[in-house]
């Protein structure tokens, strides 16, 4: 059966580039980077040319760069490293990754902090004027993604900053940019943040990596304890193959302008097909200020669930906000944080592309899904 | 991704009476949109030849993901032909057996299915004036109550 993976944003297949610069760290660089001798030399320099490619992508220091076991991991260090004290303030948006959300939820509970949930607009952007209003005397962090997992949607990270510096030049700004590093500027000089998150396995890289960038006189607490490694931040033998394809992939992507325009070109047309060719439907999210690969349709009348199972027997791999798809039963926050209607989450479907989609791929989408649609929509009470 | 039997995809493929019934004796419908199910239920009723009342024809309308829409197909074949009084007492775990199994998560979806069933029945009941078993009642309170009760926090 023909496969169409269209859940890039779940994870990315891995390059032959990343895989070719972690192997020799498996079998025959396979010292401890700690070590000083010759087998703890290969494998520290590997880590540190990885940290360098990183360095050199995010415009700052290798000093800056610490690796970590996984993306979520960098972001729950980025919040539960800055807060040292309680009665602090901690301002994010409704629409985080659960990896921001639930670290700062979990604060709240204990009584730790204080915290601003911003709300988005119907287009799913952040109002920097709301940014402004919610800063207090005690606001010590500002977490807020760089683009959105669910809906693509960007957020104006530089805006945010200047503002947040203007008030306060102590409040300490964190992005999520694991979304964003395929297709958006990442320099940290530019963005004006000062924590700032990446994922290995969504840019063609390896899972179980992840890397924060934190600003020189930015001092975090580390959540782990037993070792000199990462500058004491995250102590723990490096993984160094992992770290080794993280660099790999980083140095990939730093040069792709006809790449990002070839994958936009697909995910319109595969948008204004579904637009045009299948009625009651809605784009969830702003349709400029969004990723190049990311649709996010609501199919009035179906649930997500069922849209997803009968594509992937179709051999399409799409991802749904859809509650029953979660097994929370919760329909996706963001999606409500839009203002969407239950009836709107539960149907809603996320396409997103990357570099090996093909034309082909998305008129084989084009063709089998007004029929799960018209299908379902025939099974269903609500017309 | 959850497994599914190869049962539960025939029945989510090409489900068996489905759409809107004409002229339906009774209708049930459980479920909703807060949740992401919706499970309409129609019925026919007639008689065997022991004059006993049967579901002469049923058919369903389910929004919902893949097992609620298996399992609303394989309630109608189960219960085709059966007397109200043996689709009063229809084990709806016969339905997660026959499909081959549910993941637990979706287990609900059977149960779904057979309250859209009773309610169905209790519709029929209460609308010809007949005698309504107690058990009846009591579910068909129940449901109506926490269809009163129902908010995002509670699905």
């Amino acid at each position: 059966m023909k496969q169409v993976y269209l859940d890039y944003a779940a994870t990315t297949p891995q390059s032959p580039e990343a895989t070719k610069a972690m192997r020799p760290y498996f079998e025959k660089h396979y010292g401890n980077a700690s070590s000083l001798h010759q087998f703890g030399q290969r494998a520290r320099e590997a880590v540190e040319a990885s940290r360098q490619n990183i360095a050199k992508f995010l415009n700052c220091s290798m000093a800056e760069v610490f690796f970590t076991g996984s993306a979520t991991e960098a972001d729950n260090l980025a919040i539960l490293g800055v807060i040292k004290s309680s009665k602090l303030h901690i301002i994010t948006t409704a629409i985080e990754h659960p990896a921001v959300l639930e670290p700062i939820k979990r604060l709240e509970k204990l009584g730790e902090i204080e915290v601003t949930y911003l709300p988005v607009s119907r287009d799913g952007l952040v109002k920097v004027e709301d940014i402004e209003k919610a800063i207090r005397p005690n606001t010590v962090l500002v977490s807020i993604m760089y683009a959105n997992n669910e809906i693509g949607v960007i957020q104006p990270i530089v805006e945010i900053g200047k503002v947040i510096k203007a008030t306060d030049q102590k409040i300490i700004f964190h992005t999520d940019a694991v979304q964003a590093a395929n297709y958006l500027d990442c320099d940290v000089q530019k963005l004006g943040v000062d924590l700032l998150t990446l994922s290995g396995h969504k840019i063609y890289g390896p899972k179980g990596v992840g890397a924060l960038y934190v600003k020189k006189g930015v001092a975090l607490e580390p959540m782990m304890f037993g070792g000199h490694q990462e500058q004491g931040l995250r102590p723990s033998t490096e993984n160094v193959a992992a770290i080794a394809g993280l660099g790999a992939a980083i140095a990939t992507i730093s040069n792709r302008k006809s790449q990002i325009a070839n994958i936009k070109k697909l995910r319109d047309k595969l948008l204004d097909g579904i637009l045009k060719n299948i009625p009651k439907t809605s784009l969830n999210g702003s349709a400029d200020n969004r990723l190049p690969n990311n649709v996010n349709i609501s199919f009035s009348g179906v649930e997500g669930e069922s849209i997803l199972m009968a594509l992937d027997q179709k051999g399409v791999c799409v991802s749904t906000g859809s509650a029953c798809a979660s097994g929370s039963l919760q329909p996706s926050h963001v999606l409500m944080a839009l203002g969407l209607s239950h009836q709107q989450a539960h149907g809603s479907i996320r396409f997103s592309l990357g570099k090996y989609t093909t034309k082909e791929e998305i008129d084989y989408v084009l063709k089998v899904l007004p029929d799960i649609i018209k299908r379902l929509r025939a099974i269903s009470p609500i017309k | 991704m959850i497994p599914y039997s190869k049962k539960v995809l025939q029945h989510f493929n090409k489900p068996h009476n489905y759409g809107k019934m004409k002229m339906p004796d009774a209708v049930g419908e459980v479920g909703n949109l807060i949740c992401g199910d919706i499970m309409r239920l129609y019925i026919k009723v007639g008689k065997n030849a022991k004059k006993q009342e049967i579901i002469k024809d049923i058919k369903f309308e389910t929004y919902g993901c893949l097992s609620a829409i298996a399992s609303s197909s394989m309630l109608t074949d189960l219960v085709k032909g059966k007397t109200i009084e043996q689709a009063i007492n229809f084990d709806r775990q016969e339905i997660v057996q026959e499909l081959g199994g549910l993941p637990p998560i979706k287990i609900h979806c059977s149960v779904l299915a057979g309250d859209a069933l009773l309610e169905a029945i209790y519709n029929y009941l209460s609308k010809n004036k007949k005698p309504i078993p107690e058990k009846l009642t009591k579910r068909h309170q129940q449901l109506q109550k926490e269809k009163e009760t129902i908010n995002k926090n509670h699905c």
